[in-house]
Formats: structure tokens, C-alpha cells, sequence
């Protein structure tokens, strides 16, 4: 067992899961801070293959990915590793300091620091986004990303079809051999 | 042993039937230990979550791990966190697998590329979502200079997250507060 590396998971997930204020959804951009930038163990597109089965499935979205990610650095003890370093600090202090902090839950100052966090997410997870579509332009040409984007923004946000379908979907259409790469942008110069 | 297998079912069916996230079937979690089960009252639970949404990290398992503690000690606490992250992560597991197996051919490169901008919309989603909630809770002036900061020092002074996420505590607990 390499020690350095379960120390790695460990303090990568431990950052992740105990600044993402406002649930689980908001450390995904910290958890592609440490995983993609910092520790370079996976690619922006394996991040966003894992990002994508993650939203697909039931269950917390920040638990599936450490463990699975925590997994294909470390194997089982690694994914042990993430999953508790990403999910217990935070249980412990729940269940040790609940008198403390029914106490202080009404604070002007924790409420301030737990709203003041909420735009930084945002910037996060905005950036993430826009890295994802970037990709996808270099892919695929930005007629094919664009149209792709405006109908998962209409049937997700206005249709409310969940995103498992949407994702499901489109995988089944690449998988039964449907037509992409034939719009990239040098044929469309043709 | 009644009572592990009873915290087993009370996370566990919230976990498979609940999609997007913890944040989204803590209403399910709510159904089976306040009415299912009586574990806590409404009230306890209203407060559990307020607690749980004031602190960092997932709020699903704080929820569980806290009221299984009640219910069932520490072994109480391994079955909960066990039913809620198990067997969404190992379909994970699995299905990844499946999918690296064949990562080299053209066909599931394209599979992949595919759902690439869908995932970007469903982040851009989320990013509006949490911008929303702060132009409610703080207005828009703090919320404009937050973004504005944290867009400079994440973006164009590449800082590491942690540190702007501490500096934005500190607006919180001096500036807002």
C-alpha cells in the first residue's frame, strides 16, 4: 500500500468535503479541483464520464464519485479512504457538537459565511461548465454542442425530464452507431 | 438486530429510489424516519436539517449519521452511511468498469463526447441555481462582488479553491454578518 497516495486521497477528499457548503453538489467542482488540477490522477474527460454515470444513478453524488475515483487511484483502500475522508469528519461533527451548534445555528455569522460561500460555488461550477462545452466544441464542432446543450437545457430545466434519461439517451444513440462526427467545422467548410 | 436491519431500510430505499443527489431525497429520508419509523419528530428533523445545511460536506449522510447514532450507536452509524453510499457506488464501480474496458473504441469515445454538453448544462444549471439562491438571501450587491473576486483569483490568479473559499468565510462573517 502506498501511503503517500491514500494520504493524498484522503487530504484531497477531506478539503473537498469539508469547504462545499450547501450539499454534496457543491464539492464537485472543489473534488475536479484536487483530483483533475492538483493531483492530476484523471483527465477533464474521465471527470466528466464519472460526473455524467454519477448524475445518472440514485443515491448522493459526492459519495459515488470519491469512491469510485478514490478506487481507480487506490483501489479498495483508497476507496475507503475517500468516501470516509469525505463523509465522516463532517458526521462526527454532527453528532458530537449537535448542542453547540443548535446554539450557534441562529448566528448572523454563520449565516453570513454559509451565504457568502454560495456565489464562490457558482464561479466554480460555471467554470467547470464552460470547460465541458469548450471541449465538446473541440469535438465536435460548436453546431453539434450547441444544439446538444439547448435541448438538454429544455428537457431538463423547462421539460423536467431527469437527467439519467437525457444522458441514458444519448449514450444509446452513439451506441447504436448514430451519425456525429460527420458536422465537425472543417467539413462544414466543404 | 431488528433495529440495523430497520436503519438499513430507511436509508437504503431513500438512496436507490432518490435521483439527483442528497439534496433531493432528503424529503424520502424525512418520510421513513419521522413517519415510517418515529425516530425524531418534524421538529427535530427541521432542525437536524438546518444544522446539516449550515455545516460543510454532504447533508444526506450527516442526517443519517446522526439520527442512526440516536437509534442505533456507532454500529447504528456504519449500517446507515453502508445502505446510503454502497449500492449507487458500486453500480458506479461497475459500470465505469464497463466503460473503461472499452474506452479505446470510436464508438464509445463519441458515447462519451456526447453527453459532454449535456453535463455542462446540468452544471451551468446548478452554477444559476446557487448564484439565485444568494441574490435572494444577500442581495445582489454582495453577491456581484463575490463572484467578480472569486472569478479573479480562481480564474485569471489560478488560486487553489481553498483559499477562496476561506477568504469568502471571512466576507460572510465580517462583511455580510
Amino acid at each position: 500500500m502506498n501511503l503517500n497516495l491514500q494520504k493524498d486521497i484522503f487530504l484531497g477528499f477531506f478539503r473537498a468535503g469539508m469547504l462545499g457548503y450547501g450539499g454534496g453538489p457543491s464539492s464537485i467542482p472543489l473534488v475536479h479541483a484536487e483530483v483533475v488540477k492538483k493531483y492530476k490522477w484523471m483527465t477533464d474527460e474521465e471527470f466528466s464520464d464519472v460526473l455524467a454515470l454519477g448524475n445518472s444513478l440514485p443515491g448522493p453524488i459526492i459519495t459515488k464519485m470519491g469512491g469510485y475515483i478514490g478506487y481507480r487511484v487506490g483501489g479498495v483502500i483508497g476507496l475507503l479512504n475517500a468516501v470516509l475522508a469525505t463523509v465522516l469528519p463532517t458526521v462526527l461533527i454532527m453528532i458530537g457538537l449537535i448542542g453547540t451548534l443548535s446554539r450557534f445555528q441562529d448566528s448572523p455569522i454563520i449565516k453570513g459565511m454559509t451565504q457568502a460561500v454560495a456565489p464562490v460555488v457558482g464561479v466554480m461550477l460555471f467554470s467547470l461548465a464552460y470547460s465541458f462545452a469548450k471541449k465538446a466544441k473541440f469535438d465536435f464542432g460548436w453546431i453539434v454542442t450547441l444544439t446538444l446543450s439547448i435541448l438538454s437545457l429544455i428537457s431538463y430545466q423547462f421539460m423536467n425530464i431527469h437527467p439519467g434519461f437525457i444522458i441514458g439517451a444519448l449514450l444509446l444513440y452513439g451506441l447504436l452507431g448514430g451519425k456525429v462526427k460527420v458536422v465537425t467545422e472543417k467539413e462544414m467548410e466543404k | 438486530m431488528l433495529i440495523y436491519w430497520q436503519i438499513f431500510l430507511a436509508f437504503f430505499i431513500p438512496a436507490i429510489v432518490g435521483y439527483g443527489g442528497g439534496p433531493a431525497f432528503i424529503p424520502l429520508i424525512r418520510n421513513e424516519v419521522v413517519n415510517t419509523y418515529g425516530w425524531v419528530t418534524l421538529e427535530k428533523f427541521a432542525e437536524l436539517l438546518a444544522i446539516a445545511n449550515s455545516l460543510p460536506g454532504p447533508i444526506a449522510t450527516k442526517i443519517a449519521g446522526y439520527v442512526a447514532f440516536q437509534v442505533g450507536g456507532v454500529i447504528g452509524v456504519i449500517v446507515a452511511l453502508f445502505a446510503l453510499i454502497a449500492p449507487s457506488l458500486l453500480a458506479m464501480l461497475f459500470l465505469l468498469g464497463l466503460l473503461n474496458k472499452f474506452k479505446d473504441s470510436p464508438r464509445v469515445k463519441v458515447m462519451t463526447g456526447l453527453i459532454r454538453p449535456t453535463i455542462a448544462i446540468l452544471l451551468g444549471v446548478l452554477a444559476y441555481e446557487f448564484f439565485f439562491k444568494s441574490w435572494v438571501s444577500i442581495g445582489s450587491v454582495h453577491t456581484i462582488i463575490i463572484i467578480v473576486l472569486s472569478f479573479l483569483f480562481l480564474e485569471r490568479w489560478k488560486m487553489h479553491p481553498v483559499y477562496v473559499i476561506i477568504g469568502s468565510l471571512f466576507y460572510g462573517a465580517f462583511i455580510i454578518a
